[in-house]
């Protein structure tokens, strides 16, 4: 598998702006995505890393600017004109969401082969062995043992859910996925297995991910650019061990800075 | 069903208890729900003299169509006599004076609680199902305005994960009752909490479907010859329960049957749940293994009123 | 032979914000080549930027000033300034990495560390398994740790998986960052053959070395930081 052998951008964001009445969700944020690359927003609470996400991921319509999509037959579509059809048949295939609360991204209520099994059924898989198989597949894919398929994930443990929601997201082979703080409240050694396998799953599958984190660790281990993000702007942006390794602004400078060193 | 405003047995009254505008207002929703066979109209549900739970939504498209021509026959769980179907019949006798039957035949208006008589219905008949919950996605989407969505879009990949969850955890569909079916190959539809063995004879009905719900404010319809598919998966195929012994009382096969408990000594007996259809039979002399134990003798006979006669 | 690697005017300073603004010139007007075949080492004392100038190549380090020229076949990228895009397919193909330091990636075995960089290339997976396994008997890392993660291992294993994974991969440019420090006589012997090997198959070497031994046995030119030093120009 070779980086970035396409001279398509997958997805093009171009002046992103959001206010929330007066004051800025995110302003003027425009970049490229490149298929199978990974890109970290980084940023503290309140950066508006959150507010682009969403922007992006349709979640949430942008005051202003715009957002383009290559679709699967190559066209390049704007995101705030797809039909709703469109849309969730998009965010269903084409893309994954995966939240930092498991319990948002997952049904809690039903087992974990059908929180896997959903999205094919969804856009019309009607055999119930062959569902099963592919959810199994995939269980093990992120080191969920298959004896689990048919609990809740109500009695899963954080790194398991977060582990499952991964799955759930991966299973119709998406190009595109969002993450939103993945490691965000799992311990330590819990946090160190799931970086590990999003890392093995992102480069198998040459999946094209935007993630959020405040983690800049996490940031190093996965995303190959970084865009730093302070009150709403894009402050700085580059190779992910550049800005980390030189960082020029004074705030990267001082995040930077204030990680721990173990 | 034509209706002119006519003097109804209780004066107080208008005809069928329901104000003129407000029949209207129904009757063009369920003509909404005609044309969109499967999809639920919203409707301004009345306050009705009984409470939710007691077939509001049913009464209410009941009195919206009934003319003073009509026959009504009105069933629950199968039965002419038991509580709701007798105080429901009381109620348009007394507000509409209407003719009233216990024989599905007869009938020119059937309004049902929870079964579907087993005697094929009729191009010049209605069946009127009252419905508790008509949201079939409900249970795994609480979110009105996102079910809507998902039914505008066709979105009803939820549905199978329901049915996936049966299979998953007993190895098989449960679902036995308000068994989910697709419509017209379009809309989703919960045909009411009638058991799925009733679920094939609304698929392509002669007579006309209409389904209210009170509390919930929905009328829906299945127009006469409409395609009704029950979901199921390619390999755990859609299924009707099946009884290994035919009705105690009339020998019937290929019917629905209750179990009925006849002591405290573990007796009981399976019998006909559509007690119109088991009293047809037994009259034409058809007897099953039980009918001449004293206890379903009791049961069959004992309390039962006379069959009413067309006024 | 051709040239592979070519600075030009580079200059590098950096800023310190949380120190009210420090300015700390690093180098200013690097100029060099590096030909196919040919190992040019960098001397000088530390702290005169000899690490600055082979991350700015690496493009760690941002470059302040000038370009660095990097050729590709018939092509030529500056990688300062290069799209961050670019800069990954030149660490993929082009440029290769060797320092001390491993930084471990959890549950990975060494065998599959040391393999990944040709795998990237497009090497078969067992082609390149295959040649992990010579490499790591070679630098004398024991067997038994080979399917293992190399979290565990001692310094000097990993500093040997880690110089394994740099040599492995084909790239016409390879930049040495100390990699015999600490090593013993026998492993650096073993490297001093490995990039005897790169240079006679036409790979262009920059290295920072202070093993006086090694560099004298693989450099043939040593280029002095010093009359790079930011002050001085």
């Amino acid at each position: 598998m070779s980086l970035f052998s396409s001279d398509n951008a997958l997805l093009q964001v171009h002046g992103v702006t959001k206010y929330y009445g007066s004051r800025i969700g995110c302003k003027n944020v425009s970049f490229d995505l490149w298929p199978g690359e990974v890109l970290a927003i980084v940023g503290e609470s309140g950066s508006g890393k959150t507010t682009l996400l969403n922007c992006m991921s349709t979640h949430l319509a942008p005051t202003a600017g715009a957002i383009e999509y290559r679709m699967r037959d190559g066209s390049m579509r704007n995101l705030y004109q797809l039909s709703e059809a469109e849309r969730r048949l998009l965010m269903r295939t084409d893309w994954g969401f995966v939240h930092q609360n498991a319990a948002d991204g997952l049904r809690m209520t039903v087992s974990a082969g059908a929180n896997v099994g959903e999205r094919l059924m969804a856009v019309g898989d009607r055999h119930y062995g062959r569902i099963r198989e592919t959810a199994n597949d995939w269980l093990g894919r992120v080191e969920i043992t298959s004896d689990r398929i048919d609990d809740d994930p109500r009695s899963f443990s954080g790194g398991m859910r977060q582990r499952l929601q991964i799955a759930r997201n991966l299973v119709t082979q998406p190009r595109l996925v969002f993450m939103d703080e993945p490691t965000g409240g799992l311990d330590v050694s819990v946090q160190a297995r799931l970086l590990d396998l999003l890392r093995r799953l992102v480069s198998e599958l040459g999946l094209s991910v935007v993630i959020v984190t405040h983690d800049l660790a996490v940031a190093r281990l996965l995303s190959h650019r970084i865009m730093v993000m302070r009150q709403g702007h894009v402050i700085e942006t580059g190779l992910t061990d550049q800005v980390l390794d030189d960082p020029r602004e004074p705030y990267t400078q001082l995040l930077v800075s204030s990680i721990l060193q173990v | 069903m034509t209706y002119a405003p006519q003097t109804p047995s209780e004066s107080a009254y208008n005809f069928a208890y329901l104000d003129e505008q407000t029949k209207r207002m129904i009757r063009r929703a369920l003509l909404k729900g005609i044309a969109i066979p499967g999809y639920q109209v919203p409707f301004a549900s009345r306050e009705m003299p009984m409470p939710y739970g007691w077939g509001t939504g049913g009464v209410q498209v009941t009195a919206s169509i009934i003319g003073k021509d009509d026959c009504l026959k009105m069933i629950d769980q199968g039965s002419d006599d038991t509580t709701n179907a007798v105080s429901l019949r009381g109620f348009f006798k007394k507000t509409a004076g209407v003719a009233t039957t216990f024989e599905t035949a007869d009938a020119s208006i059937i309004q049902t609680r929870h079964r579907i008589p087993e005697k094929p219905l009729r191009e010049d008949q209605v069946i009127v199902f009252q419905v508790p919950i008509p949201e079939p996605l409900r249970f795994l989407e609480p979110r009105e305005t996102e079910t809507r969505k998902m039914h505008g879009l066709e979105d009803y990949g939820l549905m199978h994960v329901k049915l996936y969850e049966d299979i998953a955890k007993n190895g098989h569909i449960a679902t036995t009752y308000a068994y989910p079916v697709k419509v017209n190959g379009r809309y989703v539809m919960d045909p009411s909490p009638t058991p799925k063995f009733d679920n094939p004879k609304i698929d392509r009905m002669p007579a006309l479907q209409l389904y209210g719900a009170g509390r919930e404010q929905r009328v829906y319809a299945v127009p006469p010859y409409t395609d009704v598919k029950s979901l199921d998966f390619e390999d755990y195929p859609f299924e009707v329960q099946s009884f290994d012994k035919p009705c105690g009382l009339c020998s019937a096969e290929g019917v629905y049957l209750d179990e009925v408990i006849l002591d405290d000594h573990g007796g009981r007996m399976f019998v006909c749940s559509d007690t119109n259809h088991c009293e047809e039979r037994r009259a034409q002399g058809l007897t099953g293994p039980m009918a001449a134990a004293p206890t379903a003798a009791q049961l069959s006979d004992g309390n039962e009123p006379k069959p009413e006669t067309r006024t | 032979m051709p040239v592979r690697l070519y600075l030009n005017a580079v200059g590098k300073t950096f800023t310190m914000h949380l120190q009210g603004g420090t300015q700390i010139p690093v180098v200013s007007n690097v100029e060099f080549s590096v030909s196919a075949g040919e190992c040019v080492v960098l001397g000088g004392p530390s702290g005169a930027g000899k690490s600055s100038i082979l991350k700015m190549i690496y493009g760690n380090y941002r470059c302040d000033t000038g370009q660095i020229l990097v050729t590709i076949a018939d092509d030529i990228v500056n990688i300062a300034g290069a799209e961050p895009r670019r800069v990954l397919v030149l660490r993929q193909n082009t440029i290769g990495y060797v320092s001390q330091f491993l930084r471990v990636i959890p549950r990975v075995s060494a065998l599959e560390v040391v393999a990944e960089p040709l795998v990237v290339q497009g090497s078969s997976e067992a082609v390149a398994l295959d040649e992990a396994r010579t490499l790591l008997a070679r630098l004398n890392v024991p067997e038994r740790l080979w399917g293992l993660p190399p979290a565990t291992f001692s310094g000097g294993e990993q500093q040997r998986v880690n110089i394994a994974r740099g040599f492995i991969g084909r790239y016409p440019l390879l930049l040495l960052d100390e990699p015999t420090a600490s090593l013993d006589a026998a492993n650096r012997r073993v490297v001093v053959q490995l990039v005897e090997e790169k240079k006679t198959a036409g790979v262009a070497i920059l290295g920072i070395l202070h093993d006086q031994d090694v560099r004298d046995e693989i450099a043939d030119r040593i280029l002095d930081v010093t009359n790079y030093r930011a002050d001085a120009a």
